[in-house]
């Protein structure tokens, strides 16, 4: 059994996701769905135990070894973003029963969780698959059911956004199987293991050059790396809200991390940032990234585009400690992963608490909102505090990390960008909180109406959640001992 | 003893504020007070076993792999954690009186605030490295909000969007990085004797930048042009400007640099490098401009809160001037100023309550209808300004003698110039109250129906003192600034003891 965790990590939300669409029900395909996918969280926290030390795990499928068939590879860098990606499923499925029912019609539930589930999979599968080929299988598996998510949302843009990001999507996907082609062409394997041994002896180093470069582009597509952002906004906005709390904590950080285990495991970081000069690409969007992107948020009058608009920023944090390519700065970028991965996820649930109750997200709507829905409020201003990167909460432990990992390399314009776009965070979460705080009731709204609370099974979740963010704000050294491990083994390449 | 056991009472009684409640209001503030007392009695403990050379430390909580929150007993910490103490028991006593006076609404939240930002005082005056302080710094700012924007009303709530807007984004702009870059050049963010940084190879501009990076990131202890929180937060109510803004948050403020030039830099590195000397100067003007504003308001608090002002860039001086002698100085100060300060905004209180006033221009007369209150204001105005018989007088004169130590005349001028000023502002307030007469019969002519002789019995009846609690809380404040000139030698004791080199 213990043998076979790989592969039941991904088989279990695989197989189920059929089932479900037999069964047709809308209560049993829920629960279906949030017990297997808490069975997927439970195996990659035992994967992640077995591989903490250091270890690897190799997993042939079928027994077909390496060269010939296809292999799971699994160690301390991506067995923790397997947690984090089926976790936050967990988490987010259990919240988005009641989410779900009000935006999506009840006939269509059975359908809306067996693509979660595939979801999923493409997600995981992604993670920790160790063939190249096998990456873009999932990433499909992923992409195709994320699409169709998407497209539940309760308004019509919500096909647009759909459609939009199926077009942009595919353009990535496209560039990743052309550089995989290449790559194939060049060395004449697609084990990842077997390509980051030939890659350096290749008799053709323009092949895997131009192989680089189409995978590095179709990755920051599909990490929504600042000027290739277009898709991310209109998708987290129009999507069903769970959807959105799912893939703002998941989809971007999966990319992102294939494309860390493709700088450093696969090319090396001697070829990606001594040669190719990577840095300079992935830094000066990084810094683009997180500050104008924290600039439009402060001007924007709908929770979810604001917070759309914050990730972008987010993902400049991880992209500016990656370019680094130093152990310090993948350390950051890792543990900023499972950081913003919280916590944003979180506070999508909170606002998907105020959609449930008042019908909309319009930032200058959200008045009086501490005294009519309490416990949601206070989720929000606390992770939002934690998105500011206030001490004592995890945003906190990943901005220090950063910081310090760039004043050692010594990118001081670099660290007074950060402080700015920091500054910057704090006014657009600061100007919700005022309002939700502050902001005295207008006359038409004042009228009797008052939201009670979400019901129970929305505010748990969202407590667990915000819970395990504190804890792990308060003890942010267990995260950034797996970080570090997970930056050691990147950088380490494949043994 | 654990220095953690002091962060115990504040926050253990929050919990008891809130089950008591309003409704049952004399138990809720009888725990607080309770916890109060059992908070100072902790802080003896640590004083007297700090006086025996007992090295008490507490455990470490590793929030980041390199560097973990510590309590750590230090002799300047153990004078910051005593006034602190002392001073909410008197305060909790305070406002009892002015909060029922007033009938302010939402009582329960405010105790549970100032209850966290107590514990947060408390955290800070023991920290034993940057980070830890640095935490403490911005739970504080945080959980002193609600205090400002108290009353609700938009004039508050504009208040407090200044107030966190100046103290976070500075925080954040400059004291974090500030924090990480000593991180980074020294491997430790530890508070050590003699400093961290002395031996690191930073070079003397990078030493002249971080020191800037920590007096304006540090915007709670309000240089010029970081100033503007303070009397933004005076909408508070007073006993809110009393502990918080004359005490517990901006003395928070000085009280770092002091603790960052003594521990992180080292008053030896600051003299030798020279990296403060482009900023006396912002301290200096920040000293002589808010007192020249402080002359120009007439709303009493608004005064004060520009006195504070002042005040704060003596220590901060104080600190930068980095001799043993200043620096020393500057700790006294923190206690100095902070008795005198409590004792006006008291008094500024006991005022708006009693007799519903608060501006200097309606003062006058008052002195014959509140007599304690007005001679409580005098002597606290005397501890202002530094004249016998009060505390201010010795802390004023260790600052000077610092001065005079690094051999230039300028700064002792400003002390001395900023002193008159401070007499011209301060003490023609009391003069005011004491010998001019009550406007009350040109009230009389110009409002013929008005029933005058019913007027100034109803007068009396309702504002002839402030409530009991507040006269015991501002006599036993304005008797603490007086014994401290007769007795400061249980503060001069502990200040000796403070591990410079």
């Amino acid at each position: 059994m213990m043998d076979q965790l790989p592969a039941l990590q991904v088989m279990l939300p695989m197989v189920a996701a059929p089932l479900i669409v037999i069964i047709r029900h809308p209560f049993w395909s829920w629960l279906i769905a949030t017990l297997i996918s808490v069975c997927a969280c439970w195996v990659s926290w035992l994967m992640l135990q077995q591989v903490v030390d250091g270890s690897i795990i190799r997993y042939a499928i079928g027994g077909w070894e390496a060269p010939t068939g296809i292999e799971f590879y699994v160690d301390r860098a991506n067995a923790g973003v397997a947690l984090l990606v089926s976790g936050l499923s967990s988490v987010v499925l259990v919240y988005a029963y009641h989410s779900i029912k009000r935006t999506v019609d009840t006939s269509k539930h059975y359908l809306f969780y067996a693509g979660w589930l595939l979801c999923l999979t493409g997600l995981i599968g992604m993670v920790i698959t160790g063939d190249a080929f096998n990456v873009f299988v999932f990433l499909e598996i992923s992409s195709l059911s994320t699409y169709m998510l998407i497209a539940f949302g309760s308004d019509r843009q919500a096909l647009v956004a759909s459609f939009r990001y199926l077009v942009m999507g595919s353009v990535g996907a496209s560039f990743i199987l052309i550089g995989i082609g290449f790559l194939y062409a060049a060395t004449g394997t697609l084990n990842m293991v077997d390509l980051a041994a030939r890659i350096p002896d290749t008799e053709s180093p323009r092949a895997v050059l131009v192989a680089f470069s189409f995978l590095t582009v179709g990755l920051m597509i599909k990490a929504a790396v600042f000027p290739l952002h277009g898709w991310l906004l209109n998708a987290y906005h129009h999507a069903p809200i769970a959807v959105t709390a799912f893939l703002a904590g998941t989809a971007t950080k999966v990319s992102l991390y294939i494309l860390v285990r493709m700088f450093f495991s696969i090319f090396g970081d001697e070829y990606s940032f001594g040669y190719l000069l990577l840095n300079w690409v992935l830094l000066p969007s990084a810094i683009a990234a997180f500050v104008t992107m924290s600039l439009v948020a402060i001007y924007q009058t709908d929770l979810r585009r604001m917070l759309a608009y914050s990730s972008v920023a987010q993902i400049g944090y991880i992209l500016a400690g990656i370019s680094l390519a130093t152990q310090q700065g993948l350390t950051a970028a890792v543990v900023h992963m499972f950081n913003h991965g919280m916590v944003k996820a979180t506070l999508f649930m909170a606002v998907g608490c105020v959609l449930y109750r008042a019908g909309h997200a319009h930032i200058p709507s959200l008045e009086r909102m501490m005294s009519r829905m309490p416990f949601t409020t206070t989720a929000f201003i606390l992770s939002g505090l934690g998105l500011i990167g206030v001490p004592l909460t995890v945003g906190f432990v990943s901005k220090f990390t950063l910081i310090n990992a760039l004043m050692e390399k010594g990118w001081w314009p670099a660290v007074v960008m950060i402080l700015a776009s920091s500054v910057m965070a704090t006014a657009y979460i600061g100007r919700v909180v005022y309002l939700m705080l502050f902001r005295e009731a207008r006359e038409s709204s004042a009228s009797g109406e008052g939201y009670q609370e979400v019901p129970l099974l929305m505010l748990v979740p969202m407590y667990a959640l915000l819970a395990l963010g504190l804890y792990f704000g308060l003890f942010g050294s267990q995260t950034l001992g797996i970080a570090s491990g997970a930056a050691e083994s990147l950088l380490g390449g494949y043994q | 003893m654990n220095p953690l056991w002091t962060l115990l009472p504040p926050l253990l009684v929050i919990p008891f504020i809130i089950g008591f409640g309003e409704a049952r209001r004399n138990l809720r503030e009888g725990s607080i007070l309770v916890a109060g007392v059992v908070l100072f009695l902790m802080n003896v403990v640590l004083w007297r076993s700090t006086l025996a050379g007992v090295s008490q430390s507490s455990g470490e909580l590793p929030i980041l792999s390199n560097f973990s929150l510590q309590l750590v007993v230090e002799p300047m910490g153990v004078v910051f954690g005593l006034l602190a103490s002392f001073l909410w028991v008197v305060t909790t006593v305070y406002s009892i009186g002015y909060m029922r006076g007033h009938d302010e609404k939402n009582q329960t939240r405010f105790y549970t605030c100032f209850a966290i930002a107590i514990a947060a005082v408390m955290a800070a005056a023991y920290a034993g490295n940057l980070l830890t302080l640095f935490v403490a710094y911005e739970v504080i700012t945080l959980s002193t909000f609600p205090l400002v924007t108290h009353a609700g009303h938009a004039g508050a709530v504009r208040a407090g969007k200044i107030y966190i807007g100046i103290l976070m984004s500075s925080s954040i702009a400059l004291f974090l990085p500030a924090m990480i870059w000593v991180a980074t050049q020294a491997g430790t963010l530890d508070f050590m004797a003699g400093g961290i940084l002395h031996d690191t190879g930073i070079s003397r501009f990078s030493l002249a930048v971080l020191m800037g990076l920590f007096v304006f990131g540090i915007g709670k202890a309000a240089v010029m042009p970081l100033h503007r929180w303070l009397p933004a937060a005076m909408v508070a109510p007073t006993p809110v400007s009393a502990l918080l803004h004359a005490v517990a948050v901006v003395k928070t403020g000085v009280f770092s640099l002091l603790k960052i030039v003594t521990y992180t830099f080292g008053i030896d590195t600051v003299a030798a490098s020279g990296a403060a000397d482009w900023i006396l100067p912002f301290t200096a003007f920040t000293v002589i401009v808010a007192s020249v504003v402080a002359f120009t308001k007439d709303n009493l608090k608004a005064r004060l809160a520009y006195s504070t002002i002042s005040q704060l860039s003596y220590i901060v001086m104080a600190a930068l001037l980095a001799t043993t002698m200043s620096v020393s100085g500057g700790v006294m100060h923190i206690v100095m100023h902070a008795f005198g300060k409590i004792t006006l905004f008291f008094c500024a209180g006991a005022i708006l309550v009693g007799a519903h006033k608060d501006s200097v221009s309606q003062l006058d007369g008052l002195g014959k209808r509140m007599p304690l209150t007005m001679a409580a204001f005098a002597i606290g105005a005397l501890g202002i300004i530094g004249l016998p018989p009060t505390g201010g007088t010795w802390s004023k004169l260790l600052i000077a003698g610092g001065s005079l130590d690094t051999g230039t005349w300028f700064y002792i001028g400003v002390l001395m110039l900023s002193t008159l000023l401070n007499i011209a502002y301060l003490l023609p307030i009391p003069l005011r109250a004491f010998f001019k007469p009550l406007p009350q019969a040109a009230q009389a002519q110009s409002d013929p129906y008005h029933d005058a002789a019913h007027a100034h019995l109803d007068d009396h009846e309702h504002s002839s003192d402030a409530p009991a609690a507040c006269r015991y809380a501002i006599a036993v404040t304005a008797t603490v600034t007086v014994l401290l000139f007769f007795f400061p030698g249980p503060l001069t004791d502990l200040v000796a003891l403070i591990p410079w080199r």
